[in-house]
């Protein structure tokens, strides 16, 4: 069900601008009735086939001023991200890094200039989205997809704790 | 006469063994870091349960951090209590630190003619208790020694003299950002990362490289035992050998905090009166979970 709409609105926005591919994520922050919460800390980035990281899309993080730096302290605890990417990365990115978000969802809507998408070659990814939360658990969720297929490219993967709805649509 | 050294000869080989069953271990609070400002804080311990102080405190004369930049620092806020030691790193530089407690020394076992006739009588008497170390009293021993102690703290009297050489190495990791290369330093038994010890996942093959005075150690039998074993009834012991390479592969099957261990021994002594090397290596990495 879910599918067909995202291909119907996906062909609906090939017609105006043909040649501009772009990738829409949706992720969901569910809400957490928890004594502490804090707000997650998420990072959604592209895997190729040998799951080596090869595009940061985005990485949300807490960025008030501490004694501990902009939050980074927290950073390793999206430990696949930290590993693949983000140990490697001087934090700040432009583009890339933001705060954290409150619970709800958030669309992230990137165009094939964004920096990151810019030198991807098309073919078959996956797109991961951590989440870590202070005080609370963590999760990791794929979706497969095509980048500058044929056709449109969606998915969808559902969270059991940290993490909500979270689909994907890649228009070529 | 012969029988009794061979019962000497038979407990001092057993003493060794005796001594390995408490388990040695350094476990720092964090090993994957990030920051301005990022401590971590070691706990230091022997013990017989992974990893809970239930037996001495590790001595912390001995402890060195290697920076990142090889650069060797103290413990920071250093104390022994009466099961444990504990000691604060900070971790300043970008990299991996390596945290190590390094014992060299010689260690002399010996008789005297009044321990040989306490020996002689025991054996005519009951049985020792069960356990061991029951067996009949040697005439003295020293402990990490040096080579002048064993001149002047032997009796003139002493007989069946054995002088054995040590090298033990109880060491862990933590790294402030990215992982950096951890040289061997060709003393004494070491591991050398194949795969870095601040980069282990379970459902992952880790590789390892053992060394021996900075050369392969092949046939090496390692032992690994996750932690946590007060709450569980088996230790879950993973064992490997190394191959010509001095290489071992091992797939950690679940997260948690790994105690792994090995020993050999050879007669490369640096001391004339010692015909044996004992030589040792623990060390503790952390595996996180996918």
């Amino acid at each position: 069900m879910r599918v067909s709409v995202s291909i119907a609105l996906g062909t609906l926005l090939v017609a105006p601008a043909a040649q501009a591919a772009d990738l829409t994520v949706n992720v969901e922050i569910p809400r957490i009735n928890a004594a502490e919460y804090h707000r997650p800390y998420v990072a959604i980035w592209i895997e190729d086939a040998g799951q080596k990281s090869v595009a940061d899309l985005a990485v949300w993080y807490q960025q008030t001023e501490g004694k501990e730096g902009h939050g980074t302290k927290w950073l390793p605890d999206l430990r696949q991200w930290w590993r693949k990417s983000g140990r490697n990365l001087k934090v700040p990115v432009d583009g890339i890094t933001a705060p954290t978000r409150p619970v709800g969802k958030h669309a992230l809507k990137l165009d094939q200039k964004h920096p990151s998408l810019a030198k991807l070659p098309a073919g078959k990814y996956t797109l991961v989205v951590e989440a870590a939360r202070e005080v609370g658990g963590r999760e990791l969720l794929k979706i497969p997809f095509e980048w500058k297929g044929k056709s449109p490219s969606t998915g969808k993967a559902q969270g059991k704790d940290e993490l909500g709805l979270v689909t994907l649509s890649a228009k070529p | 006469m012969k029988r009794i050294s061979i019962l000497a000869a038979v407990i001092a080989a057993a003493i060794p063994f005796s001594a390995i069953a408490h388990k040695q271990w350094l476990v720092p609070s964090s090993t994957v870091l990030a920051g301005k400002d990022v401590w971590i804080t070691v706990d230091a311990a022997i013990s017989n349960a992974l990893y809970y102080p239930d037996h001495n405190p590790m001595r912390l004369d001995n402890v060195v951090i290697t920076a990142p930049d090889g650069s060797t620092h103290k413990p920071q806020n250093p104390a022994t209590g009466k099961y444990r030691s504990v000691f604060d790193v900070q971790l300043a530089q970008q990299g991996t630190y390596r945290i190590a407690n390094v014992n060299a020394g010689v260690s002399a076992r010996w008789d005297t003619p009044e321990s040989l006739a306490a020996a002689k009588a025991a054996k005519d008497a009951p049985a020792p208790a069960a356990g061991g170390m029951g067996g009949a009293p040697r005439g003295g021993m020293l402990r990490n020694a040096s080579a002048e102690d064993l001149a002047t703290r032997i009796p003139k009297d002493a007989v069946n003299v054995t002088v054995t050489e040590g090298i033990g190495r109880v060491e862990t990791f933590a790294t402030n950002g990215s992982p950096s290369e951890i040289k061997a330093t060709g003393k004494g038994l070491e591991l050398v990362p194949v795969t870095h010890p601040n980069d282990l996942f379970a459902g992952e093959a880790a590789t390892f490289r053992f060394m021996v005075d900075g050369q392969p150690a092949a046939g090496l039998e390692i032992e690994i035992i996750r932690g946590g074993t007060r709450y569980r009834n088996a230790q879950e012991e993973i064992k490997a050998t190394t191959d010509p390479k001095g290489e071992f592969s091992v797939t950690w099957t679940e997260a948690g905090m790994y105690w792994l261990e090995t020993a050999t021994t050879d007669s490369k002594t640096s001391v004339p009166q010692a015909k044996q090397r004992r030589l040792s290596y623990v060390g503790t990495f952390e595996v996180l979970p996918q």
